[in-house]
């Protein structure tokens, strides 16, 4: 869709600016006159919101690294001094804490916009793929920058982790204490991960400019899934989406500032306001929110698979579940891209996102809860259907999405006719066309 | 030797062979400085060993000591613990290995090859196997410990019974410096 530029450097400076160093031209083709389809709906708004956050991340956190100590000694006493005696650090700490939470909020948005939407398919399966990359080292950043306030679920959180890794057969053991720089998490730990905390975000902003990238070649996607055809399918970016973005990016930052501003700690975990004690590991560890259906996923694998442990088989699953969405594109069969006209595939889609949710509220609870009681055992234990068991069931569906149901419903399903163009889509014209 | 063009190999195709020969080894052996300063530094393992003063454990009594900046668990035993261990069949366990680094790596898991080898004394590492919480003494379903984060149960002997813990809680290197001073590590 970029197709040539119509930028036109009006000044002198700007005519010699543009022969050197085309920056303005750049600018003005990638977020002025972009050609964006015209029919985008809310849901395309959060792209424009994870940038806003990804710059609040590393603006707070430039300025916190001025107060923090990356030190075992130190580490806990520093950031309660920053939110206690240094000048509005109450502020940044919140804002960076809370800042993470509703990064992962959008990105989880952004993600269920593309699964619905058809977003992965051809020809933007390196836009996607890029995406996937960029979430798993939102994953790695959140996970290092939760370990640095050394409280309780700070250290067992890096703890259990890092242990994932003594999972991997013959090497697991040299590797785990290659990643600790010792015999457990420790001193040295803290440190690596305060300097990979540092750098990661700024491997983010480099891999989001490759997104962009990749986005510009095709132009966007949207709702209908069908591609610009002319030039009145599309609105230039500016004024048009400059402006939806930044209505939706004001609502979401309200919603931000009323959680960092008056509930600065909900999100968190009481258990991280005890220091790190190496020798005692709170009664229930759980990790961050937003890792929490990995985190069920992980456990649900409580058996062996033919030659892998249950250890190791939780492990592969968790990964894989991320894994999985690498090679989306390839797995979704159907030619049509959105779920619109999509009518069987969009009944498993919402039963997907359910199933994400309450993988996430599994991980949240003791995989030996029972949600519905039913009796008790020859020992007097009561029984039922546990949470275990309701993890595992989702879980199943979570694989089978991706490599059944949406494999197989390419084939069968009878997709719904799909409007001639975008501007008929918006404009009313009716006349609905079959699919081709 | 000839390429495909049926030219003989020159000097000129040597000296290109060797000079990417030599920057790829080159690459290898730079890169290595900066993988290994991960590992742990010479101060860490020179705090590898400790020693401790057993003669206050009570029978019944568990207590957790700091050992390479994890907990290792010392528990003085009572009779019924110990002969609760000795009644188990080692085969039926879910890992039969002693797990004992005084003794080989292929020594069955009896209650003789877990024990301290003083009296009534078990001497074990405190982390579960499975992702290395610290499991809670005198609990579970097998008297020994029980695991909080992920559910696994161990008996009086350190071994694991039921849960996703792959293996037994490891006997770190004893050495009994007197009759009752224990060196760890």
């Amino acid at each position: 869709m970029s197709g040539p530029s119509t930028y036109e450097p009006k000044t002198g400076f700007t005519r010699w600016l543009d022969s050197r160093l085309p920056i303005v031209r750049l600018g003005w083709d990638s977020f002025v006159d972009f050609p964006t389809p015209r029919n985008l709906n809310y849901w395309w708004t959060f792209g424009g919101v994870l940038a806003i956050f990804l710059m609040i991340q590393i603006v707070t956190g430039i300025v916190l690294a001025m107060h923090y100590v990356p030190h075992v000694d130190h580490a806990f006493e520093s950031v309660q001094r920053i939110r206690r005696d240094v000048p509005f650090g109450w502020l940044l700490q919140s804002l960076h804490a809370n800042g993470a939470s509703f990064f992962f909020i959008a990105v989880y948005i952004h993600m269920f916009r593309g699964l619905y939407y058809g977003s992965y398919k051809a020809p933007r399966e390196l836009l996607w793929i890029l995406g996937v990359v960029i979430y798993l080292l939102m994953m790695a950043t959140g996970f290092l920058g939760y370990t640095l306030p050394w409280g309780q679920m700070s250290f067992w959180g890096a703890t259990v982790i890092t242990n994932l890794f003594g999972a991997i057969p013959v090497v697991g053991e040299a590797l785990r204490e290659w990643l600790w720089g010792g015999f457990s998490v420790g001193g040295a730990t803290l440190n690596r991960f305060f300097s990979l905390h540092y750098l990661l975000p700024f491997v983010i902003a480099g891999v989001v400019g490759l997104h962009i990238w990749a986005l510009h070649v095709p132009g966007n996607g949207n709702p209908t899934g069908i591609e610009v055809k002319t030039k009145k399918d599309t609105l230039p970016f500016h004024p048009y989406y400059t402006v939806k973005d930044g209505f939706a990016i004001l609502v979401f930052l309200t919603v931000f500032l009323a959680f960092a501003f008056f509930m600065p700690n909900v999100l968190g975990h009481a258990d991280n306001f005890i220091p790190a004690d190496s020798l005692v590991t709170p009664s229930h560890i759980v990790p961050e929110w937003y890792y929490l259906p990995f985190y069920a996923i992980l456990r649900a694998i409580t058996f062996d698979i033919g030659p892998i442990d249950a250890r190791l088989g939780g492990v592969l699953a968790m990964f894989g579940s991320i894994g999985i969405l690498f090679v989306l594109p390839w797995l979704d069969t159907s030619p049509i891209r959105s779920m619109r006209y999509r009518p069987i595939a969009r009944w498993f889609f919402l039963i997907f996102v359910a199933a994400c949710l309450a993988l996430g509220w599994c991980g949240a609870k003791n995989p030996d809860d029972i949600i519905i009681a039913m009796g008790t055992d020859a020992e007097g234990h009561a029984t039922g259907f546990t949470v275990l068991t309701f993890a595992q069931i989702l879980t199943a569906y979570y694989f089978a999405y991706f490599l059944v149901i949406l494999p197989v419903l390419g084939f069968t399903e009878r997709p719904k006719p799909r409007p001639a163009s975008i501007e008929a889509s918006v404009l009313g014209d009716n006349a609905a066309q079959p699919a081709q | 030797m000839t390429d495909q063009n049926g030219q003989e190999a020159t000097r000129r195709d040597f000296i290109y062979i060797a000079a990417g020969g030599a920057v790829a080894l080159g690459g290898a052996f730079t890169l290595w400085p900066f993988i290994d300063q991960m590992n742990p530094a010479a101060d860490t393992l020179a705090l590898a060993s400790i020693r401790i003063d057993t003669a206050a454990i009570e029978t019944g009594e568990q207590i957790t000591v700091n050992w390479r900046g994890g907990p290792v668990f010392l528990r003085r035993r009572t009779e019924d613990e110990i002969a609760e261990a000795e009644a188990v069949d080692v085969d039926s366990l879910p890992d039969p290995v002693a797990r004992n680094d005084n003794l080989s790596a292929d020594a069955p898991a009896t209650e003789e090859n877990r024990s301290a080898g003083n009296g009534t004394l078990l001497i074990v590492k405190g982390n579960c196997t499975h992702l290395g919480c610290v499991p809670l003494g005198e609990a579970g379903d097998y008297d020994g410990w029980y695991c909080p984060c992920h559910g696994s149960h161990y008996d009086t002997a350190g071994r694991i019974r039921r849960g996703p813990a792959p293996e037994n809680l490891g006997v770190p290197p004893l050495s009994w410096t007197s009759e009752t001073e224990v060196q760890i590590g």
